[in-house]
């Protein structure tokens, strides 16, 4: 008999990687639907603007499991993640885009100065440029090119990343609110995952 | 519910939106054919250039915390509360405290449509033809005590009907507060209804103040007690992040607020492509408020 764990892997063996990216673009024209019909609710902006953050931290954080699921529960879905990265990244940037365009009006001079100002943007945007040399680096040439070592220490940056993403959402609420909470304790759990001693 | 209306409002203070928004294009047809815009005055030349949101905008799109931090989620929820028997406790440096029934109050009222800008700290707003008497006449039913200089609001405090207070976003009840001279100010209206109708429960039924040229959390909801009293009444805002909110929490362009610029706002309601347009000074008040302020420095007490 097949553990619950073998066939977790054998499963996610047979999966491939493009059909994660499918599954995961499909909310955008989705999203993009639902702003315009109305199914967002009266202020379309803002709230295309929340779901597309939240579902880029939500894909941050997964992106987070993997290791652990690896190293404590035998799962390997090590092949998926940089499609999860890709696609946080995909996400962060609509997230940004609809910022700059449908929200800000492309109000330049305001949004320079938000982004000194207003430190949940400040943070914001510095999860954004940490995020960026991680995405143009997800390439098997960039690997390569660098060496695995160099490239596994850059992409450590994805802790920082997932940290500025998590205060970034805890910031910008008003009063004493749940879930940015709950996302964060769930980031902080998994990095101090990275930290527990290796057993032998 | 809809009997407290029957009582208080005779039909013709009944207006639904068409012809709310009809009677309007009749009214500025007839001014600008008879020449008259030039002696009407200048609040209501203000009020002519302001289009309302519809219905719909306003009844489901709200922060109402106690139902909820979702713009969605008052609407949904807000329907618990019970509205009525409903009183106010008229309390502190007054002449005739107790608790006044709301049938009471409005039949001593005398209700008018105000259509006035609201804005939103998140840097949203809308236009609500509101519904509602001064306060000052409400104030002036309990006999204001001359040793008054502030008034304090209190919001129901109901875990059974309210599922937003189970969380501690904020110290509940909610509390808010005016100086007494921006209480009085004529501005200054205690809603009971928007669009001629009964005000929904997400927006504060069965009456809430409503502020216009300050952020909209100062306008606060379901009021179940005014306390007249001598020094500077705790608001909930301000006890929860006193950097960001201060007591007077009047709409300024020029005052940074730490997370949103105030600079700019965006009208709810237009659509993905809508834009913003410039915030006003006192939310486009100034003429009639600015004065409630001389000498004071507006960085100070922002």
């Amino acid at each position: 008999m097949t553990s619950v764990k073998d066939k977790i892997n054998g499963a996610a063996r047979r999966v491939p990687t493009w059909a994660l990216y499918i599954v995961y673009l499909l909310p955008v024209p989705w999203l993009l639907y639902l702003a315009q019909t109305g199914g967002l609710g009266r202020e379309p902006i803002k709230a295309l603007e929340h779901e597309l953050g939240e579902i880029a931290l939500q894909l941050l954080i997964i992106g987070l499991c993997i290791t652990p699921l690896r190293r404590f529960l035998g799962i390997n879905l090590l092949k998926f993640r940089r499609a999860f990265g890709l696609l946080a990244f995909t996400y962060v940037s609509l997230h940004l885009l609809v910022w700059v365009v449908l929200d800000m009006s492309l109000l330049w001079g305001q949004m320079w100065a938000d982004i000194w100002k207003r430190p949940y943007i400040t943070v914001g945007m510095a999860g954004f440029v940490t995020l960026l040399p991680l995405a143009i680096t997800s390439n098997n040439l960039s690997v390569r090119k660098m060496g695995a070592a160099a490239w596994r220490s850059l992409h450590k940056l994805t802790y920082v990343a997932i940290v500025l993403g998590g205060i970034h959402y805890l910031w910008l609420v008003k009063g004493f609110q749940i879930e940015p909470i709950l996302y964060m304790a769930v980031i902080l759990g998994l990095l101090a995952l990275r930290v527990v001693p290796k057993r032998r | 519910m809809a009997m407290r209306w029957k009582n208080t409002l005779k039909d013709h203070h009944v207006t639904d939106e068409a012809v709310y928004l009809n009677r309007r294009q009749i009214m500025g047809g007839a001014m600008a054919g008879l020449g008259l815009s030039g002696i009407a005055s200048a609040a209501s030349a203000a009020e002519e250039e302001l289009t309302p949101n519809p219905w719909d905008d306003i009844t489901q799109y709200n922060n109402y915390y106690e139902f909820g931090t979702g713009k969605d989620d008052p609407a949904r929820y807000a329907g618990a509360l019970t509205t009525e028997p409903w009183t106010v406790k008229i309390d502190g440096m007054v002449d005739k405290p107790g608790d006044y029934g709301f049938d009471d109050i409005m039949k001593a009222m005398t209700i008018e449509e105000r259509l006035y800008r609201f804005r939103c700290v998140e840097a949203w707003s809308m236009v609500i033809p509101w519904n509602g008497f001064e306060l000052a006449d409400l104030l002036a039913m309990a006999g204001v005590q001359s040793s008054a200089k502030y008034v304090a609001f209190e919001t129901a405090l109901r875990p059974d009907e309210m599922p937003g207070v189970r969380y501690p976003v904020l110290d509940w009840p909610y509390v808010e507060g005016l100086r007494l001279d921006e209480a009085m100010h004529p501005l200054t209206i205690m809603a009971t209804g928007i669009y001629g109708r009964e005000i929904p429960n997400q927006n504060g039924a069965p009456l809430r103040l409503v502020v216009p040229w300050k952020y909209g959390f100062k306008s606060i909801k379901s009021i179940v007690r005014i306390t007249l009293t001598d020094s500077e009444p705790p608001t909930s805002w301000n006890k929860a992040n006193p950097r960001e909110y201060g007591f007077y929490s009047n709409v300024n362009p020029e005052v940074d607020h730490p997370r949103w610029s105030q600079a700019t706002e965006r009208p709810v309601g237009g659509g993905l492509f809508s834009g913003r347009i410039p915030t006003l000074m006192f939310n486009g008040y100034e003429e009639e408020v600015a004065s409630l302020y001389t000498g004071m420095d507006l960085r100070e007490n922002f």
